[in-house]
């Protein structure tokens, strides 16, 4: 049990301290790094999915008047460590997927670099590829942990032997889409080597974290951390894919070191993404539940497929929200993974949960629908007292108050009746539950100086343009017990103490801590009348932490489909979420958040999905105008909403994180509604017109 | 990218000339889509001639009551116009449900209907595509086809690798309703200036997937001509697409109904915009019941190929069409009679 901070400034509707000067067009992002003289490096990409280069005819582009230099695995210098495959770019002849970086263009412009590249003749001996991931594909593999570091496998008691016995069962397969992050930045790394420099390496990246990139180019180099500077003051979006780094940041590296001196600059295009910065895998669920005629589960189980890279694991957790959410004797999880000659998955928003939260909350609604159950009512019969994976208390859980708000702001209860219709429009309405766990990263260390008669905080931590910079001066002014406006928090950059990575929802929970830390070690030390230049420095490992107690942000979605009896086509008039998320630090920056995770959950349901092309072995609809994300016309009313939550086992704040569960569950609550509409029930996602098209009168 | 050399000529007639005479030019207006491919690679001109000043910006009625547009009005100034939005509503419904606010603040007559086809595998020089290297094959053909044609396709199907395959679609919405206008093209060539009826401008793949129009190299539009509609003609514009704003048509119907007759223009579904006349032709005199229009579809579509594809296919398509003009056209009729 912690003691909270008491509330001033946190809880407040602050402006964000960063929006004038994004909107004024002013906050720097890293293509835009104002440098001296910079050159431009263009990727040149693999056009086979597997095989070998055995020839690369660098000579028409450097015969290019304005090309400075060509880079392939024949002339870029040999890393210090080649054992992430992803990173460990131009060191072989080897080609492991389609869109693989084989050769990098320096040139005096980007233009140049560009002609540059086209202008680079590689020739391939290829080799059959397999991109193609089916739920009986032979080499499907048990790995050994799943992101980042759960159990693979999960069992307790007897799912067969409940199924084959229960009263209601379901037992059907879902399936989510490939999906790409596709933050409205594009990734871009401008790195000046400057040898003679104390600090030789300056990289201005688009970045989750300054500190963990840094701590991969040192690696991967062979540098000390005190030879390297990362910055990162504004990101455009990141999602996960700028949570580690990609290879492009090692070839802007790679390419600096060519130029010494001469800051290069690398900015990837939309298509390039689409192979080069991660993506979330496709996922396969088949599920099982079985339940009483009361509708308490007796079983309930999640056997996932998904595919990862054959040159780098990442092994999305989508059984583990299946482990904790709801109340049942008999219990599985299962992961396996086809490794495939395909890009290298990562993160992308809620990692697990996302996708996770899919097939378990539409069959949820299967099973209320065959019970004769309302789905709201479902849910809170199997409220689970303690987490049923753990046996741990609960920090907080307050799902069943969430479905209960939810269903009163929505009208839930005098909602139409199924196949309702409306002129031209089918209505249909869904409900899903939301979770994401509450996490606390091991590392980050925040600095607090008094300058100037106003106290200055210093941390590594990354504002992906989700209010870091306007949250964390209100939890150090409330640590401090000061106004807010007597406090500026400074971060993005490796000279400030060290902070974890932007994922997980965990960065205002971790940072926040330590911040905490700091400010109760710095009045201890210096008390309430500080002298100009007193410093101190706080680490997260110092803050309270709980064990005892299982932590999770819970929430409940409300949606309204209207589907066009001629044609199919799908709106969403409206949307709602509810969620229990601990202390809201700012509404402002939160309801941002949220609706934002909701709209993502929205386009994953009805829209977003890369469509690979197994032939070719790439994404065959990689741009913005054919890969779709919703746009405002797809949906009318969006709220989130939030419960006065109180939880004294989380942090000092009270805060959970907000980042990712709103993304969560939404595909789910669609897909029921559009079931409710038209009778179509659509295990494969995302929801297009023609799946609906023959349930049309 | 490749570098190119920029030329801005001081009337049409120069810039024909001049286009005329380099074999690798191009005509630049509004650019919203031939900026795209020279950043692409797809396009690779010597020569871009710079026509936005050039032609006429100017909407003026003609003597037989209907309407001349001007190459470089823009399509938002198009969609805009008055006399448009009352005689002509398909236009201005098709115009406002093509690309964005900003695009078609750029976007102009003359331009958007020599927008070439959104096929994924013609923007991707890494693929081999008939359309944009001749006889290198066809990647569309068993690949993404969810936004490729169904009719008019060419006789070589499925072979992927014959020189005449091609599955691509036309992707303007304009071009869709000007069809169903019977709208009339002034051109100017190097040979002089030429008019060429509407639904004759662009092509089907044919022998050469490679050419979408019938214009020579070096002719330019400088206006679009839309003859009169019929009195108490009625006439719409529906667009069926994956999300409600910005993405092209999955289909689309441009429709006029007017006493015994009813024209159809159909977008998404060939690689011209797509004059229903079989349709048409059922539909002659006769009454236009839901049923009769599906009949009516049921008979343009007889010759209709569903495209399998990685993702499903677009068999969808034959459906959704009929289904879309059968809702069109009863809107429209509804309205006649109201």
């Amino acid at each position: 049990m912690t003691e909270l901070l008491e509330p001033r400034a946190i809880g407040r509707d602050t402006v964000r301290r960063d929006g004038e000067a994004k909107v004024r067009g002013t906050a720097t992002y890293a293509i835009e790094t104002p440098v001296q003289h910079p050159a431009y490096v263009h990727p040149v990409q693999a056009t086979v999915p597997l095989g070998r280069i055995t020839g690369i005819d660098t000579s028409a582009a450097e015969a290019i008047e304005g090309v400075v230099a060509v880079l392939t695995h024949e002339n870029a210098e040999r890393l210090a460590s080649t054992d992430d495959r992803e990173f460990a770019v131009l060191q072989s002849d080897e080609v492991a997927f389609r869109g693989q970086v084989v050769a990098v263009v320096v040139a005096e412009t980007s233009e140049l670099a560009r002609q540059g590249a086209d202008a680079v003749e590689v020739t391939y001996a290829e080799q059959p590829h397999d991109s193609a991931l089916r739920v009986d594909h032979p080499d499907l593999y048990k790995p050994e942990k799943i992101n980042p570091s759960f159990e693979t496998d999960t069992a307790e008691g007897d799912v067969a032997a409940a199924m084959a016995t229960a009263h209601v069962t379901v037992e059907e397969t879902y399936s989510t889409a490939m999906y790409h992050n596709n933050p409205l930045e594009m990734h871009a790394t401008t790195a000046l080597w400057d040898p003679s420099a104390e600090v030789p390496l300056t990289l201005w990246d688009s970045t989750q974290g300054v500190h963990p990139d840094r701590a991969a180019v040192c690696e991967v180099f062979g540098l000390e951390q005190e030879q390297v500077r990362v910055i990162c003051p504004f990101v455009g979006g990141g999602f996960g894919s700028k949570g580690t780094p990609h290879a492009h940041v090692f070839l802007a590296t790679m390419a600096a070191r060519a130029v010494p001196g001469r800051p290069v600059k690398l900015g990837l295009t939309r298509q390039q993404m689409f192979s080069l910065v991660g993506y979330r895998t496709p996922t396969i669920q088949r599920m099982q539940l079985a339940a009483d005629r009361t509708g308490r589960l007796q079983a309930i189980a999640i056997d996932v497929v998904e595919q990862t890279s054959r040159i780098k694991e990442f092994a999305e957790q989508t059984g583990v929200p299946t482990r904790m959410m709801y109340a049942s004797p008999n219990r599985r999880t299962t992961h396996r993974l086809a490794a495939l000659d395909v890009p290298v998955p990562s993160w992308m928003r809620a990692p697990g949960e996302c996708p996770g939260m899919f097939g378990p909350e539409v069959a949820m609604d299967e099973l209320a629908e065959r019970l004769g159950i309302d789905p709201v009512e479902l849910r809170i019969r199997n409220e689970p007292e303690r987490d049923p994976e753990t046996g741990k208390p609960w920090s907080s859980r307050n799902l069943v108050q969430c479905l209960r708000e939810g269903a009163e702001r929505f009208g839930w209860a005098d909602r139409p009746p199924a196949g309702h219709r409306e002129g031209a429009w089918l209505v249909g309405t869904g409900v899903a539950s939301s979770v994401y766990p509450t996490m606390r990263q091991a590392t980050s260390t925040a600095r607090i100086r008094y300058e100037d008669g106003r106290y200055v905080a210093e941390i590594g931590a990354a504002d992906l343009g989700t209010g870091a910079w306007t949250v964390l001066p209100q939890i150090a002014a409330d640590a401090l017990d000061v106004d807010e406006g007597d406090v500026e928090v400074r971060i993005g950059d490796t000279r400030y103490p060290i902070a974890s990575v932007a994922g997980g929802s965990s960065g205002t929970n971790t940072w926040g801590s330590a911040l905490t830390v700091a400010a109760r070690e710095f009045r201890t030390k210096f008390g309430r009348s500080p002298a100009d230049g007193d410093e101190v420095s706080g680490d997260v490992d110092q803050a309270s932490k709980d064990d005892a107690h299982a932590a999770y942000a819970f929430g409940a979605q409300f949606v309204e489909v209207r589907v066009n009896v001629d044609t199919g086509e799908l709106r969403v008039p409206r949307l709602y979420g509810v969620f229990g998320a601990g202390r809201i630090i700012n509404p402002r920056t939160a309801r941002s958040q949220l609706l934002g995770g909701m709209t993502m959950g929205l386009s994953m349901a009805l829209h977003e999905n890369s469509v690979w092309d197994t032939r070719l072995g790439q994404v065959a609809n990689h741009d913005l105008a054919e890969y779709h994300v919703t746009v405002n016309a797809d949906v009318g009313d969006m709220q989130a909403h939030w419960l006065d939550e109180h939880d004294p086992y989380v942090n000092v704040m009270g805060s959970k994180g907000i980042g990712e569960i709103g993304i969560t569950g939404t595909a789910a609550a669609v897909v029921n509604a559009v079931h409710r509409a038209t009778g179509i029930r659509i295990r494969d996602l995302p929801v297009t017109l023609d799946k609906v098209l023959t349930a049309l009168p | 990218m490749k570098p190119f050399a920029f030329a801005r000529p001081a009337d049409a007639a120069e810039a024909v000339a001049t286009v005329a005479t380099e074999p690798r030019a191009v005509f630049l207006a509004g650019g919203t889509n031939l900026v795209d491919h020279l950043k692409l690679g797809v396009a690779r001109p010597d020569l871009v001639v710079d026509v936005r000043r050039l032609t006429s910006r100017e909407i003026t009625d003609t003597a037989d009551g209907g309407l001349r547009i001007g190459a470089a009005v823009t399509n938002s100034e198009l969609a805009a116009d008055r006399r448009v939005r009352e005689r002509y509503p398909v236009l201005a419904q098709a115009l406002l449900a093509g690309a964005t606010g900003q695009l078609r603040n750029l976007a102009t007559t003359g331009g958007n209907p020599l927008q070439r086809t959104r096929c994924v595998y013609f923007q991707d020089v890494s693929t081999p595509c008939n359309k944009r290297e001749p006889g290198s094959g066809c990647s569309a053909v068993g690949g993404y086809t969810r936004y490729h044609a169904i009719l008019g396709t060419s006789a070589a199907l499925p072979d992927p690798t014959a020189p005449e395959t091609c599955i691509a679609t036309h992707p303007s919405d304009m071009a869709v309703a000007l069809a169903v206008l019977d709208a009339q093209v002034q051109v100017l060539g190097p040979a002089g200036a030429r008019t060429i009826p509407f639904a004759e401008l662009h092509r089907l793949p044919g022998d050469d997937p490679s050419r979408d129009t019938v214009l020579e190299h070096g002719e330019l539009i400088t206006a679009i001509d839309l003859p009169p509609l019929p009195a108490g003609a009625r006439s719409a514009y529906r667009k069926v697409r994956d999300r409600a704003s910005y993405a092209f048509a999955l289909v689309s119907v441009a429709a006029v109904v007017a006493d015994g007759e009813v024209r159809l223009a159909l977008g998404g579904v060939a690689h011209k915009p797509w004059r229903a006349s079989r349709a048409e032709e059922a539909l002659r005199g006769g009454p236009v019941a839901d049923d009769a229009v599906r009949h009516a579809m049921d008979v343009e579509l007889t010759t209709a190929q569903p495209q399998p594809g990685v993702d499903g296919g677009n068999g969808f398509k034959i459906p959704l069409v009929t289904r879309t003009v059968v809702a069109t056209v009863r809107d429209l009729t509804q309205e006649t009679q109201a």
